[in-house]
């Protein structure tokens, strides 16, 4: 469940968008400049909105009336970024037990599990440098699933990507969108991949809402 | 002219100057790592009196800031009395002092480096950290420090050849006593300076040029190493 309403005014551009879905997959659909990043960075704590409330789940994350703002590392809001933003100085293997190292105790999925969901048996001992950009994506996920989330944001995961390597990776998300638990927000402006994966789709334009639609699946 | 026997005193200037710089640059550095890190990222007010303060050692003759080393780190100087009453610790006429000397005089270099390497790490890296879960100070150690590696290291070198050649600020601060004060260049200009010291003083001036030249290949062969592991 997303429940999310945020202003923000960044130069020229004013985010003004609230939205809530209790959809499994939601799907935040817009032209580039609609403000679909600005808001995977205010859910992810990486952010901060003006005025508003962003609850996920049965968590209150920022909540401008009451001065709720939990801090990005403690939201367990794990983000898949568009670049992949994979540590070029740490193994794929680190990379994807980064999350887990940091907190000191494992939660959630397991290493083995991960890798054989999303095949990654033969890069873990690579470097990032050495991978393609859809094995890039494909860390980039693990190492998100990995990190105990409780909420997960798949910021344009394809943009940077040719047709083969999306037609690539399509597979996994769907595998994972179907297994997984949690919330999942997927942010695209290619209208075909979100109709493959969500349920609700909301569309942005220009910083706000323009409409709210349900997908039969 | 005999290139390869040391004299006592000369073992001892070389000794005391490796002794000298290697300590000086590495007490300096947990400084220098906060002093690059509050001039990469933070706004504060006095930020460019504060860079102004670090980079001055730079700019001033050596000879004013071993002065104010002086006056500031004497026995009798406000700071030098506190450490000596509170902690024992005297500078004046000690090779600590000529480690501190050096310290402050490769500092601006250090920080530098340091900064230059803060400011080109990509924040977007950092930030992946932190919905990762880690804290500031753990996005620090796990993501900023290891990849600002090569500039802290490039820092560290820069910092130790110049405290390896520190000459005005040294004498004037702790004078040139054999044994406790008279590095590599006070031993140099010493024997200049007397009767028939040519020799020692050409020996002297080679020890120099060797161990600066080593430092420098020491850290390109690391820094190609530490920028291998990053590339992958």
């Amino acid at each position: 469940m997303f429940d999310v309403a945020v202003q923000k005014t960044l130069g020229d551009f004013a985010l003004d968008a609230r939205f809530r879905s209790e959809a499994a997959v939601t799907a935040l659909f817009g032209p580039s400049g609609a403000g679909k990043t600005s808001i995977v960075n205010a859910i992810a704590g990486l952010l901060e909105p003006e005025r508003g409330h962003i609850a996920v789940g049965d968590a209150l994350l920022f909540d401008s009336e009451n001065g709720t703002d939990i801090a990005a590392h403690k939201r367990r809001v794990r983000v898949v970024f568009q670049e992949s933003r994979l540590f070029p100085h740490l193994s794929v293997r680190q990379n994807l037990l980064y999350g887990r190292w940091i907190a000191g105790h494992a939660g959630g999925a397991k290493l083995d599990e991960v890798v054989q969901l999303l095949g990654l048996e033969d890069l873990l001992s690579r470097r990032p440098r050495r991978l393609s950009g859809g094995e890039r994506q494909r860390v980039a996920i693990g190492r998100a699933l990995l990190a105990d989330p409780m909420a997960l944001l798949l910021d344009e995961p394809l943009a940077s990507l040719d047709e083969a390597r999306k037609r690539e990776i399509l597979p996994y998300l769907e595998k994972l969108v179907n297994a997984a638990e949690i919330p999942i927000l997927y942010v695209s402006h290619a209208r075909e991949d979100i109709e493959r994966l969500a349920g609700t789709v909301v569309t942005l334009d220009g910083g706000r809402v323009k409409s709210i639609e349900q997908i039969k699946r | 002219m005999d290139w390869f026997h040391f004299s006592p005193d000369e073992w001892d200037a070389i000794r005391l100057s490796l002794r000298v710089a290697t300590i000086g640059t590495l007490a300096s550095l947990p400084a220098g790592l906060l002093a690059a890190y509050a001039l990469a990222r933070w706004r504060f007010p006095g930020k460019l009196l504060f860079d102004g303060l670090v980079h001055l050692p730079l700019v001033l003759p050596p000879v004013v800031t071993g002065y104010l080393l002086l006056i500031l780190f004497g026995r009798r100087g406000p700071i030098g009395a506190f450490l000596d009453s509170t902690f024992g610790i005297v500078f004046s006429f000690r090779w600590t002092g000529a480690a501190l000397a050096a310290a402050v005089m490769g500092f601006p270099l250090l920080v530098r480096a340091i900064r230059l390497s803060f400011e080109a790490t990509d924040r977007r890296l950092e930030d992946a950290a932190r919905t990762l879960g880690a804290s500031s100070p753990l996005v620090f150690l796990t993501v900023t420090l290891p990849l600002a590696l090569p500039g802290v290291l490039a820092g560290l070198v820069l910092a130790f050849a110049k405290a390896l050649g520190e000459f005005g600020a040294t004498i004037t601060f702790v004078s040139n006593i054999p044994g406790q004060t008279r590095t590599l260049p006070t031993a140099i200009y010493t024997y200049t300076q007397v009767p028939g010291g040519d020799a020692n003083a050409a020996r002297l001036a080679a020890v120099a040029i060797v161990l600066s030249l080593a430092a420098l290949v020491v850290s390109e062969f690391l820094s190609r190493r530490i920028a291998a592991r990053i590339g992958g």
